[in-house]
């Protein structure tokens, strides 16, 4: 087991390996002077060059790359060179609200979808299936973004329930926390939701029709234990599967969200990063969140064998 | 009763007759496809959607008494009436004709995305699943894709590009072709082991056969359904793009534009913000209705495989 | 008749409801079942043994299936018992056990949890009594350390072990009736002979009646005492087991019979096959239903449908003429030996 974790990590080097080279010469390619965009437009050139020489941009830019490559294996980032500080400090600084807004959302759409997913099976080939059904279409087919902006229209402008935009810590209690995080998570949940439900509804459909169903029911097992003890845990893996997966538009939906609702997450600080040509933080927080997301994705990997004794066997 | 199913063979071969007989049966497979086809709700209905989107597209500009650049400062921020029949914007131009002229870029764009990443992900899935070293290479680079936010990663493409329709197509497609890429290859990677395929190779067919002729139709079913939802994903990611200010460039329209300029007035203006966003809605959902019953038509093993964003 | 049986099926109809209209998969079933008995229910795949294995258990989907008929289990009719008391009868006192049992175990539980959860649901016992109690079901199986075994997961163990803890589990409660669907059709001869070894013996333990379906008439020969054969949804031959090999009297029965390889007969000789192929249930055949591939049908086979008729001490057929065949095949066989 420790063997097979220490390779997937291994396996994950070379991926990121060229996510850095990809996220390194894209953002190099981005027209414009960092210097420049930082000393505004009165500056003198020679401003510019002393400070491009300061902050080491007069280097080619393949030795650009080699010292923050090992920048990142001693752990160092680099400094975000228009907020002046660490961008790991940065990050840390803007990852609540994004990470509030993520978790809620998947919290929202596997309360929400998990439960109507199993029940459409349940009901397959009836009304309340067909509704269940044609709402999650509905709910797929919805931009988070563009959801968030409804809600706020309904909610925030009109009934006026819920602030329509802004943030609060969750320092500030977690009432005065949620009231703005609300609306953002169920707009970013719902189309999550929507995948999860037609997921848990097809995958509990294919193990209803197992063999072992049957056979739970000849032993008199209520309808209940059967769907909820013997279907469920089989029908779970393949949930697992898409919990990891879709976190990928989690984060994207999360992006365009924060943008909708004016939380100061993540999302806003690689776009405003993007407009000020803050390389490091760009840089940065892009490879931070790809090893999320292969972290992730492993954590689920491994999950496999808590749910699947099968997989558990495999892997010794 | 006749209970044998008596299989009754011509004594002779009639070879003229032949070729005539198989392309009456090519027909009446075809037939058989479009009943299939039209008997198919989804199909159908995602079908008629996208056709009242496109009619749309093509009628709204022409049948628009105004311009979508028009500005008439005057009566900015009117709600719908009879003259203008989904109200004005911020700069008081015709909100109709800007929505009408959104359709074509937003469709344009969804359209040129699904065709682009099909072409290049069917060679690279193609190619990836019969040379190894290509393999390690396009997969390692399509894992590193997969793991960047596909927003962040369109961003930054655009903010190199530089904001221009014609970037958004591209930087839509970069971000989307891995996920066409791994369909193609999974698929021709079944084909790859099947029986046949090592007979002809051993019969000294050449690579470039096996691939193209061999190949290529069993990955299309898969493909053409994937990129059905792509073409949905591409329309979304442009109105997200255009709304977080790096897409479509003002003042050209486009619904997510529209959408960026509708947010600052939302508290006035509602009309700015629901009649792209319906827009939106509805090409998206009607995408995915449509992707849907192809995939029930085409694949219908794949029952598994849900659209991911 | 006075006694009453154990088990006692009146002109089940069992119908689903498709979307492409309804199929009758069982029509005018009868049969019964005493204590301590193992009846035979005999036929081609798609016959609708298993189909009436399931209607007495009430295991089709009720959105979809219609049953008509009596299923008396005890004097009960089971048909027009509510979802909640069939609960109780379900692996109490009718159990099951299915062909296959790779997939007809949980593979995410281990085999004790799958046990004990039916003496659990059953009985009142502590837990850990049910898990004494599986562990020793296990062992009367005949399976080596049980109380290891119970902490495996079914991937880890063989077929033939499966199929014993399928038994076990079936009979964890102490039912009063088997029915086991081709419980040895996917196993080796030899585990085939042992799996019938340990369900005789638990039958004769337990004093239970047992519905053996099967389309093995070896495995009939071995285990039942009567035998029901089923063609197309109906029981067209019943008969104490021994007057089915050697008095049959359908002409369907009489065509499985000689479709058996025999060790002492002629090696070159081509098996018997019967002609034709079995209708679909869409498309049943008026009258006689096995009329279409019968050598001997005439007029009033094809367009009259006869009952099932009861001969002498128990044995009953559905034919028109299987008194003429009778004297036919006599006739055949004299100038045969001659």
């Amino acid at each position: 087991m420790k063997a097979y974790i220490l390779k997937r990590f291994i396996s994950m080097i070379p991926v990121l390996l060229i996510v850095a080279t990809i996220v390194f010469f894209l953002i190099h390619l981005i027209p414009g002077d960092p210097a420049a965009v930082i000393l505004g437009p009165e500056a003198t050139p020679e401003e510019v060059e002393k400070l491009r020489e300061e902050l080491g941009l007069n280097l080619p830019l393949y030795s650009q790359f080699f010292y923050w490559l090992i920048g990142i294996f001693q752990g160092d980032l680099g400094d975000s060179i228009y907020m002046n500080k660490p961008v790991l400090q940065a990050f840390v600084e803007h990852i609540g609200p994004t990470l509030s807004l993520a978790l809620l959302a998947q919290a929202i759409s596997i309360i929400i979808a998990i439960p109507i997913g199993v029940l459409a099976a349940k009901k397959q080939g009836t009304f309340v299936d067909h509704l269940f059904m044609l709402i999650a279409m509905f709910g797929m087919s919805l931009p988070s973004f563009l959801f968030g902006l409804l809600l706020m229209l309904v909610f925030g402008v009109h009934l006026q329930w819920l602030p329509a935009a802004g943030y609060q810590p969750l320092g500030a209690g977690i009432w005065e926390h949620l009231k703005y995080m609300i609306l953002p998570a169920f707009a970013l949940g719902m189309i999550q939701a929507a995948v999860i439900a037609r997921m848990t509804r097809s995958s509990m459909l294919d193990i209803l029709s197992m063999n072992y169903i049957k056979a739970a029911k000849a032993k008199g097992l209520k309808e209940r234990v059967v769907i909820y003890k013997h279907a469920f845990r089989n029908a779970f893996i393949p949930i697992l599967t898409i919990l990891g997966e879709t976190f990928g538009s989690l984060i994207t939906g999360a992006v365009v969200t924060e943008t909708v609702f004016n939380l100061p997450g993540i999302g806003q600080l690689v776009v405003n990063s993007i407009v000020r040509r803050d390389y490091a933080v760009i840089q940065g927080t892009i490879l931070i969140m790809a090893t999320t997301y292969l972290v992730l994705n492993l954590i689920i990997d491994l999950l496999y064998g808590v749910v699947d004794p099968r997989v558990r066997l495999n892997r010794k | 009763m006749e209970m044998k199913p008596s299989i009754q063979m011509e004594p002779k071969i009639d070879y003229d007759n032949f070729t005539s007989i198989r392309n009456q049966l090519k027909k009446e497979q075809r037939s058989l496809f479009i009943k299939r086809f039209l008997s198919n709700r989804s199909v159908v209905i995602g079908g008629s959607i996208l056709l009242v989107l496109i009619i749309f597209a093509i009628v709204g500009p022409m049948v628009s008494k105004y311009t979508p650049l028009e500005i008439d400062p005057v009566n900015r921020l009117q709600g719908p009436s009879a003259e203008h029949w989904f109200g004005t914007d911020n700069f008081g131009r015709d909100l109709f004709s800007r929505v009408a002229h959104g359709a074509q870029v937003s469709l344009g764009v969804g359209l040129s995305v699904a065709f682009l990443t099909a072409v290049i992900g069917l060679f690279v899935g193609l190619y990836a699943a019969y040379y190894s070293i290509l393999d390690h290479i396009f997969m390692r680079i399509c894992d590193a894709l997969m793991a960047f936010p596909d927003i962040l990663l369109a961003v930054a493409i655009m903010a190199v590009l530089g904001p221009r329709p014609v970037n958004v197509i591209i930087a839509v497609t970069i971000v989307k072709i891995p996920v066409v890429a791994r369909i193609v290859r999974s698929s021709a990677l079944v084909v790859k082991e099947q029986t046949y395929v090592e007979a002809m190779k051993t019969l000294g067919a050449s690579s470039w056969r096996i691939i193209w002729f061999h190949t290529v139709p069993n990955a299309l079913s898969p493909m053409i359904v994937q990129v059905t939802y792509i073409f949905a994903i591409a329309i979304i990611l442009e109105a997200s793009l255009s709304f977080l200010g790096v897409g479509i460039p003002a003042p050209n329209p486009s619904w997510g534009n529209i959408l960026y300029d509708g947010k600052t007035v939302i508290y006035s203006a509602w009309w700015m913000t629901v009649f792209p966003g319906l827009f939106i809605i509805l090409a998206v959902l009607g995408l995915n209705i449509f992707g849907d019953g192809l995939r029930d038509l085409l694949d219908p093993k794949s029952h598994k495989a849900i659209n991911k964003q | 008749m006075v006694g009453e049986h154990l088990l006692e099926v009146k002109n089940l109809k069992t119908t689903f409801l498709t979307e492409m209209g309804s199929v009758v998969a069982v029509d005018g079933m009868s049969l019964h079942v005493d204590y301590g008995e193992t009846l035979g229910l005999v036929g081609e795949s798609g016959c609708g043994k298993s189909v009436t294995a399931e209607s007495i258990m009430r295991l089709l989907d009720e959105r979809t299936t219609k049953y008509e008929g009596e299923i008396l289990f005890k004097g009960q009719d089971l048909l027009s018992l509510p979802e909640k008391k069939m609960v109780d009868i379900r692996g109490n006192e009718i159990a099951m056990i299915f062909q296959d049992a790779m997939t007809s175990l949980n593979p995410v539980y281990t085999i004790g949890n799958q046990i004990v959860e039916t003496i659990l649901t059953h009985q009142k016992v502590s837990k850990k009594e049910a898990y004494e109690k599986a562990i020793e079901m296990l062992r009367l199986t005949g399976i080596p350390s049980p109380e290891k075994r119970i902490l495996e997961y079914p991937h880890e163990i063989s077929g033939g072990m499966r199929q014993r803890v399928m038994i076990a589990m079936a009979l964890s409660c102490k039912p009063s009736l088997l029915i086991a669907d081709e419980p040895t059709t996917a196993l080796d001869v030899t585990i085939q002979a042992q799996i019938l070894d340990v369900i005789n013996e638990l039958k004769k333990e337990l004093n239970m009646g047992v519905i053996m379906i099967t389309h093995d008439l070896g495995v009939v020969a071995e285990v039942c005492t009567r035998v029901a054969v089923m063609y197309l949804g109906q029981v067209i031959e019943e008969a104490p087991v021994d007057n089915i090999f050697t008095n049959s009297l359908h002409p369907y029965t009489k065509g499985l019979l000689k479709s058996i390889p025999k060790i002492e007969g002629d090696r070159n000789k081509k098996l018997y096959t019967i002609e034709g192929i079995v209708p679909s249930l869409h498309n049943i055949p008026k009258g006689c239903r096995f009329a279409p591939r019968c050598s001997f049908a005439d007029e009033q086979c094809r367009t009259q449908s006869p009952v099932l008729k009861e001969t002498d001490g128990g044995h009953k057929v559905r034919c028109w003429h299987y008194e003429k065949i009778g004297q036919m095949e006599e006739k055949i066989d004299v100038t045969a030996t001659s």
